[in-house]
């Protein structure tokens, strides 16, 4: 089976029982699990458990994808809930802290080979506000337009835009700190 | 495109984040997995997710499902404050004077006094949710989101379950926030409950629901009581001996709040090898043991005999036992902060720290928030300084990675002491992420460790998310023992009492095997033990992992035997395939006992036989020695408290009276605690509208 079988196809096997057809739409979408729950909780080992529990809940949750939006929209919205279940669960901010430290402590290791781009993402993911963060990742991380986004956060098309513009003014401020 | 947001959207792009390929595969499989199940089970209906994964997953699985479990409950936990914060606060308050622990959450409140003021500080966020009253504040603003987000994100299904978990979060806060107290109560003031905590009381009455009582988040592997067995198919038993005794302490501190504990918490060999029995010792090292058999009618069948093989672990005397380098790891981690948990842990270790001999080294390291050595190796000598450092811990942050157990396991290795005890000592309350990310790493890193020397003990404290599979799982690969510390007593038990055995191995790889002879039994079923059996083909197999013995250790094994052609006998003969009744085996013999052990330094094994004989038999309860008849109502109330398959209508009373008649003299007062807790369990029993 090729990447030119489309995701829904897939999909409407795995749900009628094809378990190949369910192993490739895993093959083809696990970077994608794992790239936005690390951009969201920026912790590799969470984000490696997330994207696991994401896989694993699929099979029972395929059966609600009605195929009214596309299938990697659909799957950003389960992985991006299930990132957000787990924000909220975490207590709260001690992990997050800690994820960073760790984050950090990563870093210092390969400092030599780190751009000072990537320090300074890590640095900024820290701060942002989250409303913010997971608007940056979707449009900018992901390449999704507003519409898209506003889809996957469940919110609306003008709430993204507006959260785009903060996250310009965030960032401005903080250039001109740093300068 | 605006030039910040252009070097964000670059930046993104630079940060190739590229899976790791093993876990990918791994998560793959797994949901490959859970997919052939899903598939199965679709006609299946009113299977929680959960279920099922546990069920069915692998290693993997159950350890993210477990950090699922663990996430989730702390917005329950969160959510099930709110109703009770001010009686929680309240009984504190009251608590306070008596006992200086008690204190500690107002004192971490007292170091961050601005926390809830501060936006988006991480330092602070951290403050403000470590400290539990925070987190009952944060709690009280918004359960209702809670519940909605749950619903829309699970779908309707899950609305019910989430509900009731919501209800039994509150309602276990509830119950064990005063009952803490009250435990502390016993310890401080001596044998008998103070009537204070009857001023607390009355925040238990308006609890609802009661049928959620007591299943808690503790996880336990759900484990089948072992069957009957015909002898005459399958004469052979065999089995691995299990020394620990977490189940024991976990039972009581359930019905210590007066409900009784899930049914899989219970593990019948656990609860008889709680109590020490006085077994024949041999006056050897050479022969590490010897083996006691018994027989008597079985209390709860008249119809059947109870067949009883104790052993018990020669004693090591004073001046024999190696000298110790140990190593404390302590779980410092936010959720430690109870009264039940890292002040009662402190106390453990201090009186573990009087069995020490002066040479004996002992290092801390605690993981919270960062892993940190908070005592280099130091000799038990310097009292001074390791009390110190141990009153030094505070609980706060959160738990910080592989860090914690690397260090403890350098720290052991550099203070190896070459022929000695080597041990590092995990203290947790089971809420711990030790970094490596699943248990089949963990267990394996624990193993290598194990064959350079340095073994690994668990010792469980607090209740709500216990996590009793994963510490079974990690001191079993760790050659070490698990022990689940209730109490201060408790404590006092393992760590001064039988630190011997818990330090001292005289003997691994203890494995147990009975022969019956079908002339004189048909069939027969090993009480507990569920999770030892062993294949008949492993009994030889000196490759066969089995559990090792420490120094003065007790071990007993109960079989409920029935004679052949019984009535009582729970399989009926066959018809078209009559037995012949040609029997070769002597007529006075009820079967052959083999044990297989190995010395602690050598890899392969020795053998102990013993004929179990008529001789061996008496024809009345009463005749039976007290061991024997307080082994058996221990055993009776295991397997009430399982639910009774075999027990016929044995019940809490019968228990307590035979326990009685077996009690005497009891130093410690620990038989006559267990026949309290058969009390209360009846009164608990009693408060349970479903049997669970």
């Amino acid at each position: 089976m090729g990447p030119e079988v489309s995701d829904e196809a897939l999909v409407k096997l795995a749900v009628n029982g094809d378990g190949e057809a369910f192993g490739h739409l895993l093959e083809r979408h696990y970077d994608l699990l794992f790239r936005v729950a690390y951009r969201f909780c920026g912790h590799r080992e969470e984000a490696e458990d997330i994207a696991q529990e994401v896989c694993v809940s699929l099979p029972s949750k395929l059966k609600t994808f009605k195929g009214q939006s596309r299938f990697t929209t659909w799957l950003y919205q389960v992985v991006v809930n299930r990132v957000k279940d787990w924000k909220r669960k975490q207590s709260t901010a001690s992990r997050l802290q800690n994820a960073y430290v760790e984050v950090e402590a990563l870093r210092q290791e390969e400092a030599a080979e780190t751009s000072r781009n990537l320090k300074w993402l890590e640095e900024l993911m820290a701060q942002l506000p989250e409303d913010l963060k997971e608007t940056a990742v979707l449009v900018l991380g992901e390449g999704m337009n507003h519409r898209e986004a506003s889809e996957v956060l469940g919110l609306k098309e003008s709430t993204v835009s507006w959260r785009m513009g903060e996250l310009k003014k965030a960032l401005r401020i903080m250039a001109r700190e740093e300068a | 495109m605006n030039k910040d947001l252009k070097r964000l959207e670059n930046a993104f792009r630079e940060q190739r984040l590229e899976p790791d390929s093993k876990v990918k595969a791994e998560a793959i499989s797994a949901a490959m997995r859970s997919f052939h199940t899903e598939k199965k089970s679709a006609a299946a209906q009113g299977i929680s997710e959960q279920t099922r994964l546990k069920e069915q997953g692998g290693r993997n699985e159950t350890l993210s499902n477990w950090r699922r479990v663990m996430n989730s409950i702390q917005s329950k936990w969160t959510y099930g404050l709110a109703g009770s914060a001010s009686v929680a606060v309240l009984a504190m308050m009251i608590v306070g004077p008596n006992v200086g622990d008690v204190l500690l959450p107002q004192e971490s409140l007292l170091e961050n006094p601005v926390v809830a003021n501060k936006p988006l500080k991480p330092e602070n966020e951290t403050a403000l949710v470590d400290n539990p009253q925070n987190r009952e504040a944060t709690g009280l603003s918004s359960p209702g989101v809670a519940l909605n987000e749950a619903v829309r994100d699970e779908g309707v299904s899950r609305v019910a379950n989430e509900a009731a978990d919501l209800l039994s979060a509150n309602r276990s806060r509830q119950q064990s926030q005063p009952q803490l107290h009250f435990n502390k109560g016993v310890n401080v003031g001596g044998a008998v409950p103070a009537t204070k905590s009857l001023s607390i009381a009355p925040s238990t009455i308006d609890v609802p629901s009661q049928q959620f009582q007591g299943q808690g988040r503790d996880k336990f592997e759900a484990v089948d009581a072992n069957p009957v067995k015909i002898v005459r198919e399958d004469p052979v038993s065999t089995f691995s001996v299990d020394v620990d005794t977490a189940s024991y302490s976990f039972m009581r501190a359930s019905l210590n709040s007066n409900v009784l504990p899930q049914k899989n918490a219970i593990r019948i060999e656990e609860l008889v090898n709680y109590f020490d029995y006085d077994y024949d010792v041999p006056t050897e090292k050479s022969a590490p043991f010897k083996a006691n058999v018994s027989i008597m009618p079985t209390p709860w069948n008249a119809g059947t005999k109870l067949l009883s093989i104790g052993i018990k672990g020669y004693e090591l005397p004073q001046v024999e036992t190696p000298s110790s380098n140990l190593v404390f790891l302590i779980d410092s981690s936010g959720s430690m902060n109870a009264p039940n948990k890292l002040p009662l842990l402190r106390n453990s270790f201090k009186l573990l720290l009087s069995t020490l001999k002066p040479d004996d080294t002992v290092s801390i390291v605690t993981y919270a928030g960062g892993a940190g050595t908070v005592l280099e190796p130091t000799k038990a000598s310097q009292k001074g300084k390791i009390l110190a450092a141990l009153d030094s811990l505070r609980a706060g942050g959160a738990t910080a990675g592989a860090e914690g157990i690397r260090q403890a396991y350098n720290l052991a290795q550099l203070s190896f002491k070459e022929g000695g005890v080597n041990r590092v000592i995990l203290a947790t309350d089971g809420d711990f992420n030790v970094g490596i990310s699943d248990t089949e790493a963990l267990k394996s890193y624990i193993e290598r460790k194990r064959e350079t020397g340095i073994t690994l003990s668990v010792l469980g404290f607090g209740r709500g998310n216990y996590n009793d599979q994963l510490m079974q799982t990690l001191a079993q690969n760790g050659n070490g023992n698990a022990s689940y510390i209730d109490t201060l007593s408790e404590a006092r038990k393992v760590l001064v009492e039988e630190a011997g055995s818990t330090l001292f191995a005289i003997a691994k790889d203890v494995k147990l095997q009975v022969e019956f002879n079908p002339a004189l039994v048909g069939e027969y079923r090993l009480v507990g033990y569920e999770t030892r059996v062993l294949d008949r083909e492993d009994f030889n197999n000196d490759k066969v992992d089995a559990g090792d013995i420490g120094a003065g250790h007790t071990v007993t094994a109960l079989y409920e035997i029935t004679p052949p052609n019984s009535a009582s006998a729970l399989v009926d003969p066959l018809r078209y395939n009559a037995p012949e009744t040609q029997f070769d085996g002597d007529a006075s013999e009820y079967g052959f006992l083999k044990i297989r052990y190995k010395l602690p330094d050598s890899n392969t094994s020795s053998l102990i036989t013993q004929v179990i004989d008529t001789g061996h038999a008496v024809q009345t309860v009463d005749a039976a020695s007290q061991d024997s008849r307080f082994a058996a109502s221990v055993a009776a109330f295991g397997q009430l408290l399982r639910g009774g398959q075999y027990t016929q209508d044995f019940d809490y009373d019968d228990v307590i009276e035979l326990a009685q008649s077996g009690r005497g003299i009891d130093p410690f007062g620990y038989r006559s605690e267990f026949i309290n807790l058969v009390r209360l369990a009846k009164s608990a029993a009693a408060l349970q509208p479903l049997k669970q």
